[in-house]
């Protein structure tokens, strides 16, 4: 992996008193990168019958700056995935309105790469088709498709694989395959859908150092929903914590860990205070 | 659908000797069809010598063999068996096209499809053997009235195959492309028609048998030329041995295209097959 460790030098974002969010405190978002203005979903119930639409998100808002990496954290089924998907324009909030690097957020951006909960790889496809599909759908030219596959297969350390089908990989592997994809086109916004949830713990603590390696890489901005506490800390900058379902942001909780950061750093105390923090916020919620 | 299906024969072998011994059973494979053809034909002989029956009722094997050649040498067989390939290329076409457009769009739409599910229900309710003299009765063409009975023929399993097919794809690469901004077509191409291609080749292999079978009954009703009219004619008059080379021959037909479409799946589906 090449962790380029002389980029490391941006300074931690300071830190930040801990402290419920206001719920629904929207300012307007003057100049934030990336902005959420009191977003709703709602779903319809599967048949035109009485039974009333399920609220998946409540009026949330959110800002991230360009840069950061953000963490969402809540229980399962609390529509962390709902706000994922709204962020990355796939789905569209019943209310409310995203607001990306100043114009309003109105479908899916070549900007915005998003990894989803499985690899989510093409079976027919090999791995290196897999990820040239991005540059594919671009109309790329054939070499550049070529080289730029080959490179962030590379960096994700699947050199060797290319000519490899889906089901010739390992659950990491296939995530990695499926990064790569992302990172492919060059996104400026990184959104990850719990990508490691399915993997081994030894091999998710790999892929979190990894993607911390990468995200320095390509200087990308990244939004990730995890349901793992630690994970959350290791890799975020600022972690956000989800109520249960209809969720909403109810707390966030700045993590002022210093930057290139290790496995070893999960030992030590500052670490430890901090998910306690998170999860503290969260028991708040269940009680 | 696609990891369940056609899984291949070599499972849970090692690679080296695992495939040696896989070609050899391949091989062995290749030869029982033609020994428990040959075993057939000799238990065949046997039968005819054994209750002496009249050739009209069971000809023995030699004399059908020598019908074969005479009809082959002459050139009526060939002139039978091109009108009836014809009928079965062109009403494929028909057929299979008309089916994988519909198909899409009942795939597509559950409420088109709810539309219109009874009626075709209905219309592969009657049988097409029912159906097919009312056909000659209204088109004029009796070309055209042999491709359209084959095509009626196919079109329901064709259709059924296509909507399993295009149903098949998994919402998640949709919303991936989706979320790459592929355009309907990019996703037709490059999502829909790979991810459903099991599934249609499954159809088209059923599609190819049925096309036969549609041919056939197609020239029953009514027909001058074709083997379907061959084996009027011999029953007509009493040639059994005519008959049967009818049958033979549409045998070899319905086998050879059904072993193209094998091969098509064993071309496109490679990936099926990588441990």
């Amino acid at each position: 992996m090449s962790r380029q460790d002389g980029l490391s030098t941006a300074a931690a974002p300071p830190p930040v008193a801990v402290e419920p969010m206001q719920q629904a405190a929207a300012s307007p978002a003057g100049g934030a990168w990336l902005a959420a203005e009191q977003i709703e979903r709602q779903y319809d119930a599967p048949s035109a019958n009485d039974a009333p639409p399920t609220r998946a998100l409540a009026s949330t808002s959110l800002r991230v700056d360009a840069g950061e990496f953000v963490c969402v954290v809540g229980p399962s089924g609390c529509g962390k995935t709902t706000l994922l998907r709204i962020l990355g324009g796939l789905l569209r909030p019943t209310r409310g309105q995203v607001i990306f690097k100043g114009k309003l957020l109105t479908g899916p951006q070549q900007e915005i790469g998003y990894v989803f909960q499985h690899a989510n790889l093409m079976p027919w496809r090999t791995v290196l088709r897999n990820v040239a599909l991005p540059l594919e759908l671009q109309h790329r030219p054939a070499e550049e498709i070529q080289a730029r596959a080959q490179a962030v297969l590379k960096l994700v350390g699947l050199q060797g694989f290319e000519h490899s089908y889906p089901r010739q990989l390992s659950g990491g592997m296939a995530q990695r395959a499926a990064l790569a994809r992302t990172l492919v086109h060059a996104p400026e916004l990184l959104l990850l859908d719990e990508p490691f949830g399915a993997l081994d713990a030894i091999t998710r603590e790999r892929m979190n150092l990894e993607l911390l390696g990468i995200r320095q890489a390509y200087a990308c901005t990244a939004i990730m929903v995890t349901h793992s506490i630690s994970e959350a800390v290791f890799l975020a900058d600022r972690v956000l914590v989800m109520s249960q379902r209809p969720g909403r942001i109810v707390a966030q909780i700045a993590v002022p860990l210093p930057s290139p950061r290790t496995l070893e750093l999960m030992g030590a105390a500052d670490f430890a205070s901090l998910t306690s923090e998170v999860r503290r916020a969260i028991d708040r919620q269940q009680a | 659908m696609w990891t369940a299906k056609r899984m291949p024969k070599m499972t849970a072998e090692a690679p080296l000797p695992g495939a040696k011994a896989s070609t050899r059973r391949l091989k062995l494979e290749w030869l029982l069809a033609p020994l428990m053809l040959a075993l057939a034909i000799l238990l065949w002989d046997a039968l005819v010598r054994w209750q002496q029956y009249p050739s009209f009722i069971l000809p023995a094997p030699a004399l059908v063999a020598r019908k074969f050649a005479t009809v082959l040498r002459d050139g009526s067989l060939w002139y039978h068996t091109q009108l009836t390939l014809l009928e079965i290329f062109a009403g494929m076409g028909l057929g299979l096209s008309c089916a994988l457009v519909l198909g899409y769009f009942l795939a597509k739409s559950r409420r088109m499809e709810r539309l219109l599910s009874p009626y075709l229900v209905a219309a592969q309710a009657v049988p097409i053997i029912a159906l097919a003299p009312l056909l000659v009765i209204w088109i004029r063409s009796p070309g055209l009235s042999k491709v359209l009975i084959v095509a009626l023929t196919i079109f329901f399993a064709a259709l059924i195959n296509t909507i399993v097919g295009i149903r098949s794809v998994q919402p998640d690469l949709v919303s991936l492309m989706h979320s790459l901004q592929a355009s309907r077509w990019q996703i037709l191409t490059k999502l829909e028609i790979p991810a459903a291609m099991p599934v249609l080749l499954g159809g088209l292999k059923i599609g190819v048998t049925l096309a036969v079978i549609g041919a056939v009954v197609a020239e029953f009703v009514g027909a001058d030329r074709g083997l379907g009219y061959l084996i009027n004619l011999a029953r007509g008059i009493l040639d059994t041995p005519l008959l049967f080379v009818a049958l033979a021959t549409l045998i070899i037909i319905a086998v050879l295209l059904y072993a193209v479409v094998s091969l098509l799946e064993h071309k496109l589906l490679a990936w099926q097959r990588i441990q």
